[in-house]
């Protein structure tokens, strides 16, 4: 074995793996399914209503600091996402994409706060759960205007000749009914999902190096990567906020190219 | 345990992909639900109310810029016109002054001719009046003084030159006299 490498097997060191990501009963005597992501995500919401209602509570026209720190997050959501991208239609969907971002936002923040330690939606289950009910939006937004219509108009791109047809329609249906929910649910997912790898990763081998015994070297490395995963905290702040963006950004998307009158 | 799949996806290994359980599908549908209710029904409706004020309170700001510029706007094109108006009539007066300055001097000067004109004409007649008694008057005496002075010239001798001039001298010395 080169001695520059540790011996990873059998010197006790488990790497960060699926299996953290897994996680039994909340409580003793709770059903299986109870566990602590599921109790994240019920907090998060929670907290997601509560601060909305605690901002919301007594808004004045002249705005004191708090109020302008909620306001700040209004707006980013309500002209910088909804009306930006649905134009005069954006108040119908501005309830769902305010809530969207405010959930997404917070339950990713959860992997870089003490006592959760762990974004929620690094659990697939959650990202597939939002990313269908966006699908229901767009598509039941789609049908809501157009009728079946809608059909047409999403399968059947305008001034294709039609021996293309036969080509385009099934492709077409695979990338506006299949491929969009999918590629929302596993971009949020993969992203909280290696972060908080990389976020594990870091601090699991760093303590197990700066722990080791009788070598000075790998304690001192152990103690730069833990220090180290500081700053990837922080990058995984901006990623979770970033991917909090991008699901709120596309679901808007997806939901303009439903109801837009040209395509 | 994972979610029972079917058919084809049976057969692959989806590792993190698959839930680990079917539960956290529904309780992120159920809770984003339930979030965006809150949104709907509480937090926008909220939120909007207070830009609608915000806004209707600029707009209103605004607009009563905009009536007290208009009044300002008009005070002055009213103070503009009244200043216009104002020495129009100070032009039009002394206009006036001065046409009625000149038709009082015309008439001033009219009346003066005509008066001197008048109190020539009456000068003249009164003198010719005068005249023309003078002339009867003298016309009467000269014959009587004429026949008074022929009667004495003939009371004396004619031939005598000294005589009548001393008749006449007489006369004319008894005429002294009478006067």
């Amino acid at each position: 074995m080169n001695p520059g490498l540790l011996p990873l097997e059998g010197g006790g060191y488990t790497p960060p793996g699926v299996d953290d990501f897994k996680f039994g009963p909340a409580f003793a005597g709770a059903p299986e399914w109870l566990n602590k992501p599921l109790l994240q995500a019920v907090i998060g919401a929670l907290l997601v209503i509560l601060l909305w209602w605690w901002a919301s509570r007594n808004l004045k026209v002249k705005p004191t600091k708090g109020q302008f720190l909620a306001e700040y997050v209004y707006e980013f959501v309500r002209n910088g996402i909804a009306r930006d991208i649905l134009h005069h239609e954006y108040k119908k969907f501005l309830p769902y994409l305010l809530g969207l971002f405010s959930f997404v936002l917070i339950n990713n923040w959860f992997g870089e706060f003490f006592f959760f330690m762990f974004p929620t939606f690094s659990n697939v289950g959650y990202a597939y759960g939002l990313a269908l009910l966006s699908w229901c939006i767009y598509v039941g937004a789609g049908f809501k205007k157009f009728g079946f219509g809608f059909l047409k108009r999403s399968l059947i791109p305008e001034g294709v000749p039609w021996y293309l047809l036969p080509l385009i329609i099934p492709l077409e249906f695979l990338s506006t009914f299949i491929t969009r929910p999918i590629t929302l649910a596993l971009r949020l997912f993969a992203n909280m999902f290696a972060g908080h790898l990389v976020v594990a990763v870091f601090v699991v081998g760093g303590s197990f190096l700066l722990t080791y015994e009788n070598n000075i070297g790998y304690n001192v490395a152990g103690g730069v990567s833990v220090i180290f995963s500081f700053a990837i905290l922080f990058l995984e702040l901006f990623i979770g906020a970033l991917q909090a963006y991008i699901f709120t950004v596309l679901t808007a998307q997806y939901v303009s190219t439903s109801i837009s009158e040209a395509h | 345990m994972t979610v029972p799949v079917i058919g084809v996806l049976q057969e692959i290994n989806l590792g993190p992909l698959a839930p680990e359980h079917l539960s956290e599908v529904i309780v992120g549908i159920v809770l984003m639900l339930l979030v965006f209710l809150v949104m709907w029904k509480a937090i926008v409706p909220a939120f909007e109310k207070m830009y609608d004020e915000r806004s209707s309170r600029i707009e209103g700001g605004l607009q009563r810029a905009a009536a007290a510029e208009a009044k300002a706007a008009a005070a002055l094109a009213e103070y503009k016109d009244q200043l216009a108006s104002a020495r129009e009539e100070a032009a039009r007066i002394r206009e006036d002054a001065k046409n009625a300055g000149a038709q009082i001097v015309a008439e001033a000067r009219d009346k003066a001719s005509t008066e001197s004109a008048r109190i020539l004409e009456s000068g003249h007649a009164q003198l010719e009046a005068e005249r023309s008694q003078l002339l009867t008057q003298l016309r009467s005496e000269v014959g009587g003084l004429a026949t008074t002075l022929a009667g004495k010239i003939v009371g004396e001798s004619l031939t005598d030159d000294e005589r009548a001039n001393r008749t006449v001298d007489r006369f004319l010395a008894e005429l002294e006299s009478a006067r």
